[in-house]
């Protein structure tokens, strides 16, 4: 015979293994611990290093971003492309600037070696802190991600292109397919999974590097700490967070 | 002269139609405006996990590592060991799924002479060669393995 004192012993034993079994059944519907999600937004602030020097105007990138997000195949839409700066020693403040399908397929030869200067200028969207396309943005579609990326809203776009104007690096564009403005995003999809940029990844001389400033390990500090680093059009004061090695001061 | 409601009473009108304005606005945005909009800021905070959700189309360097050791073994002790996989055999993550069996074979000209014809721009150090004077019309991996390209 079961006293009043068993009971609720008991009693209280199965309330604590249903609410474990129940935890513990959640865990497993999760997936495996690996797949689970660890991925926290304030832990990062992410960043991208560019160093010129190391760039060779091979395209990868370009061809890759196309790929990896399904920019369109024209050559006026692009979430990365690479300049090439050819500048004349009679005339330094007018750089010859061409970017022949925004440097997807490479550049075909155009200058003679050892006249002037020639280099290779990557960009992308700089994700920058104050960032003039989210402060024009009416309907809130366009924002900074608390790990510092620069994302748009397509339910939210209206499509009105303010962004596309205000935008002082040119990064954004009007994709036709959904009449929403378009632009890098850092790739977000990869980066928070553990994975680069896919320019990055493809990058084969490492021109390109992402970062996390965030992380008190990440190659970036040395990488600020001993180059000649600078950021496109520094008067701007939007923050940019793609930072140039070796930027010459002719590249707008 | 007295006040009368009669006087006031086009002002009560008035007062009743804002009233009944304001009530739509408020149950109408109630209704339209997503509750996650406004938590992080001014933007609809989902977006950020719908941007997540997307499938990456590269499968990253370590995904290519955890089968092909061979091969990046192989690489570590040569030139091309920090150029990753997908460098030159394009994007692969539909591979690294399992969704593709056996991707296309980059290039045995084209792949290499993206990065290595000489041009000028591109670092002193890096080397490059005059494509048509040092191969003529022959593919680069005649000579060289790409996974290793020094000519041993």
């Amino acid at each position: 015979m079961m006293d009043r004192r068993d009971f609720l012993i008991v009693g209280g034993r199965i309330l604590v293994m249903t609410a474990a079994s129940a935890a513990a059944l959640e865990h497993v519907l999760a997936g495996t611990p690996e797949a689970a999600d660890t991925y926290t937004t304030v832990d990062h602030w992410w960043a991208m290093t560019i160093d010129i020097r190391k760039c060779i105007g091979c395209g990868n990138c370009v061809k890759a971003c196309k790929v990896e997000n399904g920019v369109l195949d024209e050559p006026f839409y692009f979430r990365t492309w690479v300049e090439r700066y050819h500048i004349d020693p009679a005339d330094p403040e007018h750089p010859i600037v061409d970017s022949p399908d925004g440097g997807k397929n490479g550049f075909p030869e155009k200058y003679e070696d050892g006249v002037g200067k020639t280099f290779f200028v990557p960009k992308l969207c700089n994700h920058c802190t104050h960032s003039p396309c989210v402060q024009v943005c009416p309907v809130g579609a366009t924002f900074l991600t608390p790990d510092g990326v620069i994302l748009v809203d397509k339910d939210y776009c209206v499509g009105c292109r303010y962004c596309i104007q205000a935008c002082p690096y040119g990064s954004r564009y009007f994709d036709p397919r959904t009449n929403t403005a378009d632009k890098c995003t850092l790739c977000y999809h990869r980066i928070t999974k553990g994975l680069k940029t896919a320019c990055v990844e493809v990058c084969p001389t490492g021109s390109r590097q992402l970062a996390d400033l965030k992380n008190p390990d990440d190659p970036i500090h040395t990488f600020l700490r001993e180059n000649a680093v600078d950021v496109l059009k520094p008067q701007m004061a939007t923050g940019a967070k793609v930072f140039y090695a070796s930027l010459d001061g002719s590249v707008r | 002269m007295q006040f009368s409601f009669k006087d006031a009473e086009h002002l009560v009108r008035l007062a009743a139609i804002f009233a009944i304005g304001g009530l739509v606005f408020a149950v109408a945005r109630a209704q339209m405006v997503p509750d996650d909009f406004g938590t992080l800021g001014h933007y609809r905070a989902g977006a950020i996990d719908d941007e997540r959700a997307r499938t990456p189309a590269h499968a990253g360097q370590a995904a290519c590592a955890e089968c092909h050791t061979d091969v990046v073994e192989l690489r570590a002790k040569a030139r091309h060991a920090a150029v990753s996989c997908e460098a030159c055999h394009g994007a692969l993550g539909s591979h690294a799924r399992g969704e593709v069996e056996k991707p296309a074979r980059p290039d045995g000209r084209e792949t290499c002479v993206r990065c290595h014809a000489a041009k000028t721009g591109k670092p002193r150090q890096y080397p490059t060669v005059p494509v048509k004077e040092h191969a003529g019309d022959q593919t680069c991996i005649t000579c060289h393995t790409p996974h290793n390209p020094r000519i041993q």
